[in-house]
């Protein structure tokens, strides 16, 4: 059975980590969880994006947070990634396969995955 | 919405847009009945507009006109036959907000709960500087989260730390596989 005790031990193991944290965030990566976003599958690529990002071993690198309707709903599940010094790249209608992809391609090697943001949605049509 | 779950995940947010540093999700269900209950210590609401957060096109936002959670909840309560009720104050000590729906399980129209151990992992991976307790009963039977007694063991350690939010999902799994 999961204990406190367990919570315990996660705290003394953290103990450095969050010290590492302070300066960490390259890279921000932003979830779309209004009602909008919800309804259209939003849950599932969140927990995605935190599943693989850990994974991965970007913790340090990236953090995964959540914002409310940026007023593109009809383009939901809606993810933007942050980096410094770049411009924002908004990923559309994702779904988790797609979001295990954007970790693996994006945030790991830094390359943007063209097919799955907005402009090309917006030039094809969707 | 396709689970229930998901309208609580939803209608929590306005929780904590609110300003609560406590939100309580209560479920509790007997044979025929489901009741949600979104209790919170937030800013509270006026009478007027309490009277129009179930109105599809009310909200406070800029980006767009509607908003819809509140409304699907209500929607997701009446087409089962059961209730919807808001209740708010904007009092100097008591302010909040409660949410309360009543579901008839066994009606077609009912909405499966769903994920809800998802739902609260959810809320507490956005929000880790607030508080959330989360109890579904059923019978007997109890599972609950607070994250105050969380906080507590874990000092400075954010709560959206992935080992937590790990943790979380396991606690709360764990006691659906035994007590349910």
């Amino acid at each position: 059975m999961k204990s406190l005790a367990e919570l315990q031990a996660i705290r003394e193991k953290m103990r450095d980590k969050v010290v590492l944290r302070e300066d960490s965030g390259e890279i921000r990566v932003v979830v779309g969880m209004a009602t909008c976003g919800i309804a259209a599958g939003a849950r599932p690529v969140l927990n995605t994006f935190v599943e693989e990002v850990n994974s991965h071993g970007l913790n340090n690198k990236v953090t995964v947070s959540q914002t409310g309707c940026i007023g593109i709903c009809q383009f939901e599940p809606v993810v933007e990634v942050y980096e410094a010094g770049k411009e924002k790249v908004t990923y559309v209608r994702m779904t988790p396969e797609k979001a295990k992809e954007v970790v693996e391609k994006h945030l790991k090697s830094g390359k943007i995955i063209a097919e799955y943001t907005i402009t090309n949605d917006r030039l094809i049509g969707g | 919405m396709k689970e229930l779950s998901l309208n609580i995940l939803d209608v929590a947010e306005n929780s904590v847009k609110a300003k609560a540093t406590l939100t309580e999700i209560l479920l509790e269900e007997t044979e025929d009945t489901l009741t949600l209950e979104i209790r919170d210590n937030g800013t509270g609401m006026d009478e007027k507009t309490v009277k129009s957060v179930t109105d599809p096109f009310y909200t406070t936002r800029t980006t767009r006109k509607v908003g819809m959670g509140v409304p699907l909840l209500k929607l997701a309560a009446e087409q089962t036959d059961g209730s919807f009720s808001v209740e708010s104050s904007v009092g100097e000590e008591n302010h909040g907000t409660t949410v309360t729906a009543v579901f008839n399980k066994n009606h077609l129209d009912f909405t499966p709960l769903g994920d809800v151990v998802s739902s609260i992992t959810t809320l507490v991976q956005g929000h880790p500087d607030t508080d959330f307790y989360f109890s579904h009963r059923k019978g007997e039977n109890e599972v609950t989260l607070d994250t105050r007694e969380l906080r507590e063991v874990l000092g400075d350690v954010p709560l959206n730390s992935y080992e937590v939010i790990k943790w979380i999902e396991e606690y709360l799994k764990e006691q659906y596989s035994s007590d349910f």
